[in-house]
């Protein structure tokens, strides 16, 4: 059951990344359309999917990498269908939807271990540190994305070779107030999720903080936008330098995730998640 | 047979001076539609007038006498004698006419091939013959929704309009890029000249909020800020309201910078790193080209904008030729239609005496009936109903079908004379 709900989810966003390049070559207002119905109810299969997996495991289904990725291009999802109401930026579509597309895929293909759950996962504050930590992450995704788009338009303005994506990218101080908003929404997600993490480790492991390389390397990265919010809020930082500093964020959460998960940690790997050793 | 015309001048056959005479006066516009009304000859009409054409467009079943009624009135609305612009007009027939006012609609026709505002000029002129004037019917109403649906299509499914293809126009294009909208917008004008105002207009009908104007010459600067309702500021100050600015247009005779790439560096840490465009209309610059280097500053001068507009005129020609196809296939689909319009009166003439014959023979057929129920009357009339309906079921397909092909008048021909539609109408009268 939860495998056809993956598949069709999968299958839908699938289309809905072919429709949304065709929408920004072609530029049909259908097609955009079309695309952005297909993205949401392959959102709404994709969130029946996790709903199922919590029930069957009987904990919030992030605990191996597979599951976590599939989480991650929700989160990224829906991070784009909130800001599509608020914004309406359509071209945004055609960043995000290939971003989750390429989650879900190596979602897919990544063999999963999702048998011997250690009882210790079996919290809420664990279902709220997690939940939290990737609404997060799916919101600075889209930080991420409009930084990329500002780079590009700001690049094409500035050399003035107005090419083909100079019509289809939507103008600076948009991008750049995207930027800015999904950091403020963003921001606080990730910070409330490493307060409930290090809450869950204090009712779990006994300690607040253990220096376990991947705490270090979020509160690295947490430190990173805090202070990029801080210089955008307080010295009025803005345009190229706020989506250079923005990526640079990102790329440090992208290797905090996959670092921190697969390699680098003592606790935090899916393979002791996975096999129980851990924690 | 009805027909349609098109009678009217636009910036390829008459000159300017020709078209000032008819220049676009709504009254002028009453005048016509209550003239094309007043005609017996003509049975509808419509009139565009603009500042770069006139066109009248009506339906006719004679030709020859509805040109003259038209051209004669074009004589009265420009006060000028009709051997003085007649070869300045152009006539077109029926789907000429039609391809015409596509074209038109569409903005193929315009002197800026694409600008946008022709279609709103033609919707108001098409409002005001329906709706206001009464002088459309059938035929025309379709016509125009037809034109404005090509329009539509020609708009969203080619580029057509997309690009500019001047500087001025070019210049908020990139502003437009820059900033998320140009309502609120500070603009500073430094210097002046035609094209600098021009492009501080078109900022101006963009929403721009409000203008400076600096000048090395004080009074030509108030002069300038009281045609933009702006601000005139000194020379000096330009350094001072750089902070405040977000779009600088220079235009000044100067042979050094204006601006210099330290003038805007001292402005940029107070500005909290705001966008700043500078566009540079000037020759020799004005604003030094290193000002470009300095972060979310945008310098475009004069041949920058040049080759935009020159980039953007070549993938408009390409644009257009999509667009000649779109009314074409426009055209072709209104012509399905028209040419139905033939066959209708033979089929409304053959159901309404289809109609009056059953309504005759149940008529008297009724005193023989009255010893059935109520009900059995009304299933006789039904089946009465059903039956005229069958029999004549077939020509009206038939005809139908023949609509717009050849061979279809003999159709027509023998339709009448076998239900004998013609005999009916002489009874009648």
């Amino acid at each position: 059951m939860a495998d056809i709900l993956f598949a069709i989810a999968l299958f839908l966003i699938l289309l809905s990344t072919g429709g949304f390049i065709v929408y920004i070559i072609k530029q049909r207002e259908k097609v955009f359309l079309l695309s952005c119905i297909t993205l949401s109810a392959g959102f709404i299969f994709h969130t029946l999917f996790l709903v199922s997996q919590y029930f069957t495991l009987g904990v919030a289904p992030v605990i191996s990498l597979k599951s976590s990725l599939s989480f991650f291009a929700w989160c990224i999802t829906g991070a784009y269908l909130v800001f599509h109401v608020r914004f309406r930026l359509r071209v945004l579509g055609s960043f995000v939807a290939p971003m989750a597309a390429i989650l879900m895929i190596i979602s897919s293909v990544i063999p999963g271990v999702e048998q011997n759950i250690n009882p210790i996962l079996r919290s809420a504050w664990l279902v709220v540190h997690v939940m939290t930590i990737f609404i997060g992450n799916g919101i600075l995704a889209i930080t991420f994305i409009s930084a990329v788009m500002y780079l590009i338009q700001e690049g094409q303005i500035k050399r003035k070779t107005l090419g083909s994506f100079y019509k289809r990218l939507p103008s600076l101080e948009t991008l750049d107030s995207i930027n800015h908003h999904s950091i403020i929404y963003g921001f606080p997600f990730l910070t409330v999720g490493m307060v409930t993490g290090a809450i869950y480790a204090q009712y779990a492991l006994g300690s607040y903080w253990r220096w376990d390389p991947k705490e270090v390397w979020t509160l690295v990265t947490w430190l990173g936008y805090a202070m990029l919010l801080h210089e955008r809020l307080a010295v009025g930082w803005r345009g190229r330098k706020a989506a250079l500093m923005s990526i640079l964020c990102f790329l440090m959460l992208i290797f905090t995730f996959l670092g921190g998960s697969l390699w680098l940690s003592n606790y935090h790997t899916f393979r002791n998640l996975g096999a129980g050793a851990g924690l | 047979m009805t027909m349609i015309i098109d009678i009217g001048m636009n910036h390829l056959s008459a000159p300017v001076e020709l078209r000032e005479c008819f220049a676009n006066d709504p009254g002028k516009t009453g005048t016509a539609l209550a003239c094309m009304r007043e005609s017996e000859l003509i049975r509808e009409g419509i009139f565009i007038s603009t500042c770069n054409r006139i066109e009248a467009l009506f339906t006719t079943d004679y030709p020859e006498e509805a040109r003259m009624i038209i051209t004669s009135m074009f004589s009265r609305l420009g006060g000028i004698a009709a051997e003085d612009f007649l070869s300045n007009l152009y006539i077109f027939e029926d789907l000429d006419a039609v391809t015409h006012i596509f074209r038109v609609a569409s903005s193929l026709d315009s002197m800026v091939v694409g600008e946008p505002q022709i279609l709103g000029q033609i919707k108001d002129a098409y409002h005001r013959a329906s709706v206001t004037e009464k002088t459309t019917g059938v035929i025309l109403n379709r016509l125009m929704h037809r034109a404005f649906h090509a329009a539509k299509r020609v708009r969203t499914e080619t580029g057509i309009s997309e690009s500019a293809v001047s500087v001025s126009y070019a210049a908020v294009e990139l502003a437009k890029k820059i900033f998320y909208g140009l309502e609120g917008r500070k603009v500073l004008l430094i210097g002046a000249g035609e094209m600098a105002e021009l492009a501080a207009k078109h900022l101006i009908g963009q929403g721009v909020e409000s203008l400076l104007v600096a000048n090395r010459s004080f009074d030509k600067a108030i002069q300038v800020a009281d045609l933009f309702q702006g601000k005139a500021i000194l020379f000096e100050e330009i350094g001072h309201y750089m902070v405040e600015a977000d779009i600088v247009i220079t235009s000044t005779g100067s042979k050094d910078f204006v601006i210099t790439h330290d003038i805007v560096r001292r402005s940029l840490k107070e500005r909290r790193n705001r966008p700043l465009f500078f566009i540079d209309i000037a020759v020799p610059r004005d604003v030094d080209p290193a000002v470009n280097r300095l972060a979310d500053t945008y310098v475009y001068d004069i041949d920058d904008l040049m080759t935009i507009v020159q980039e953007n005129s070549s993938q408009r020609r390409d644009e257009a030729i999509k667009a000649e196809r779109i009314v074409q296939e426009e055209v072709i689909r209104f012509e399905r239609w028209f040419k139905t319009l033939d066959v209708v009166p033979t089929i409304i003439a053959l159901k309404e005496r289809a109609e009056a014959l059953r309504k005759a023979e149940m008529e008297r057929s009724l005193p023989a009936l009255s010893q059935l129920t109520e009900s059995q009357v009304q299933a006789i009339e039904a089946l009465t109903v059903s039956l005229t309906d069958k029999i004549i079921n077939d020509p009206i397909l038939s005809l139908k079908n023949k609509a717009g092909r050849t061979g279809k008048d003999t159709f027509l021909d023998v339709t009448r004379k076998l239900f004998n539609l013609d005999m009916e109408n002489q009874k009648r009268s």
